[in-house]
């Protein structure tokens, strides 16, 4: 009887497993810890060559991102000691504060708009796929084809005609517009996802319920929501990705009210001069909600992705 | 408890009708067996009288009510699935005291109904355990404790025992009648076990294809056959159907096959034509001088008793005859036919003929 389990893995392949892991890891990491790092960086360290594995750290880039600054006359200097630690940051450099920028509205549009849109596509979502997965809908089948068929082209494509009818009601630069359209876009996927996630959902929980006295929307709420947890969690995560990624409607539809950060960042380079570690700071900044929401959700999108290979 | 009546129930999806006018009445306290093969509209009827799916016609009462257009939350009804259907977020008190929460009780009632439930069931030491982990009987347990707990008019059952192993489905059958005879509650019991319909019911309504072939007691329905598919559908093995040809008047008491003349209950109508004389195995002796000859094919030991497979001139039949008989496989044997219990059919359309036999159930065809 020798060792062999086509269950259990053998400790040589576990250790193969596991340096496959971390040079995966390492390669999809390294971008992100490079981007880190620069955040840190002094401009100068950030574009030498060859590129510095060690330096100094300062909150140089992050001051930047989160300020605006002007030149002011050694006199001037000289008469206004700095007052806090970010401005003698600025000071080496022969600047003072002028004001806060523009960074920490833009932060707060992305946050409204990718977890407004969110929100309200897995809200419709959840209702429409519960109908389509449980009741006899009229031509359900070419409905749910019609959805999936707002999918087939690059929203992008649609971008001019969207343009021109987010101008004539209205719609161009605001909230409500941006979170409409990113609902818009990601229906679809919700609806698909979730319907499968449902569909897994035996009727017999709902029926239980109505026998046990309970009305139609009770049983959904409080038998079918509870078990279609993993889905939503799952199907919230890639509905954030997307709006929060965004990036081509963003540049077209916002310039100023309702912005989001990323055609946000990039204008970053422009003020004086390249400015890279500003720019790995607010693309850190940037990374940091969705981290943490799927880091919260994590142990649902586990279960979200393989939900429904095993039959239970 | 209450009575039910269904009066010419009906329910298309689409094209398919899945229960054709069906009629039966369930008296007070009965257990209530719907048999019939998978797809033949037991469970369809079953949730019509859950309110699970809404008749395209006709009517239900339940304690006197006419109910078949409410929905289920209004019936006041319990029903267990086969698939037990408990809340799996829940834990097991939570799952008994659901029902009695969506009536408002108080804590204090909900909490001594559960106990109370919970007693009787004997899973009073798993009150607070998740129910993904419980065993399959113990999940039984709970899914009749959530049906028992708000004391509904009647408890309605889709195949509770057949997600159950064998060894289990004996014992929880046993619970279950013993239950159902404490509580004295009206039940009715879907299932496509004919062991189980005969072993529990007090009457046994036969569907196929959306239509009741016979209602009865499971020994009507075992002894008296009022279609072929009945015959065939009750009983391991089936009734033997043999193919005969003939006319007989009113008040015949014989019937020759193959020039001998075999036994049969007075005729009370007339018939000539196919016809097929209809066999119990138990109902079949071998016998050396029996001039009506067969061909042992195979013989199945079954302890006390055995099957042998007798290839006869009008067909073959499976006989039931006890262990102490030989029976060597390519022996020819005689066959004696026991003639009080055969019925009759009419080969074309599978009914049977009317006879002194099947007198009394004819009539609820």
């Amino acid at each position: 009887m020798s060792g062999y389990s086509i269950t259990e893995p053998s400790p040589r392949q576990k250790w193969i497993a596991g340096v496959l892991v971390i040079g995966y890891a390492l390669v999809t990491l390294m971008p992100l810890l490079w981007i880190l790092a620069t955040g840190f960086k002094s401009s100068s360290d950030a574009i030498a060559y060859p590129p510095k594995v060690t330096f100094d750290l300062t909150l140089e880039g992050y001051v930047n991102l989160f300020t605006t600054q002007t030149r002011q006359t050694p006199e001037y200097l000289a008469e206004h000691p700095p007052q806090t630690w970010y401005e003698e940051i600025v000071r080496d450099k022969g600047m003072v504060i002028a004001g806060p920028s523009r960074f920490g509205e833009r932060f707060l549009n992305s946050t409204i708009i990718g977890f407004g849109s969110t929100f309200l596509s897995v809200f419709l979502g959840t209702l429409a796929a519960y109908a389509f997965s449980r009741f006899r809908v009229p031509i359900k089948d070419d409905l749910l084809f019609f959805i999936l068929s707002t999918r087939m082209m690059p929203p992008i494509a649609v971008a001019i005609p969207i343009f021109l009818m987010f101008r004539s009601v209205g719609l161009s630069d605001t909230h409500t517009g941006m979170i409409l359209l990113y609902t818009a876009v990601n229906l679809s996927l919700s609806v698909w996802l979730l319907k499968g996630f449902i569909d897994e959902i035996p009727r017999e929980y709902e029926e239980a319920a109505l026998i046990d006295g309970y009305t139609r929307f009770q049983a959904f709420y409080k038998v079918v929501l509870p078990q279609a947890a993993t889905g939503i969690a799952s199907t919230a995560i890639f509905c954030l990705i997307f709006a929060w990624n965004e990036y081509a409607f963003a540049v077209l539809l916002t310039s100023g009210t309702a912005q989001t950060a990323p055609p946000f960042i990039p204008t970053i380079i422009g003020v004086g001069g390249q400015d890279w570690p500003a720019v790995a700071a607010g693309a850190t900044i940037f990374l940091v909600p969705v981290m943490v929401f799927t880091i919260l959700l994590r142990r649902h999108l586990l279960r979200g992705i393989t939900f429904g290979a095993v039959r239970k | 408890m209450a009575e039910i009546v269904v009066r010419n129930l009906r329910k298309e999806f689409g094209d398919f009708t899945a229960v054709q006018s069906s009629s039966f009445k369930i008296e007070d306290g009965e257990f209530f067996m719907l048999l019939g093969p998978s797809g033949c509209g037991k469970t369809t009827t079953l949730r019509m009288l859950a309110g699970l799916e809404l008749p395209t016609s006709g009517e239900i009462y339940i304690d006197g009510e006419e109910v078949s257009q409410k929905p289920a939350s209004q019936r006041d009804i319990a029903f267990v699935f086969q698939m037990f259907a408990l809340y799996p977020h829940m834990n097991v008190r939570k799952n008994l005291s659901y029902p009695l929460v969506s009536q408002g009780l108080p804590k204090n009632q909900i909490h001594e109904k559960v106990a109370e439930v919970s007693r009787i069931l004997g899973i009073e030491n798993i009150l607070d355990a998740p129910v993904s982990g419980l065993s399959g009987g113990d999940r039984q347990r709970v899914a009749l404790g959530r049906a028992i707990v708000r004391n509904p008019k009647c408890f309605l059952m889709d195949e509770p025992l057949g997600a159950l192993d064998a060894e289990f489905r004996e014992r929880m059958a046993d619970e279950l009648r013993g239950l159902h005879d404490r509580m004295g509650a009206t039940t009715v019991y879907v299932t496509h076990d004919q062991l189980e319909a005969m072993q529990m019911g007090d009457k046994i309504v036969v569907m196929n294809h959306g239509v009741i072939e016979q209602f009865g007691t499971p020994r009507d329905i075992y002894d008296k056959p009022t279609s072929m598919f009945v015959a065939d559908f009750i009983g391991s093995p089936p009734m033997n159907f043999l193919k005969v040809r003939g006319s007989l008047e009113v008040g015949a008491t014989s019937i020759e096959m193959h020039h001998q003349t075999f036994g049969i209950p007075t005729l009370t109508e007339p018939f000539s034509g196919d016809m097929i004389y209809g066999v119990r195995p138990e109902h079949i002796r071998l016998s050396d001088v029996a001039p009506y000859r067969a061909e042992i094919v195979a013989a199945e030991y079954l302890g006390t008793t055995q099957i042998v497979t007798l290839r006869t001139y009008n067909g073959e039949v499976k006989a039931r005859v006890s262990s102490a008989d030989t029976a060597r496989v390519g022996e020819n044997v005689g066959l004696d036919f026991d003639g009080a219990t055969v019925t009759l059919f009419d080969s074309q359309t599978g009914r049977a003929i009317r006879s002194e036999l099947n007198a009394g159930v004819l009539g609820h065809g």
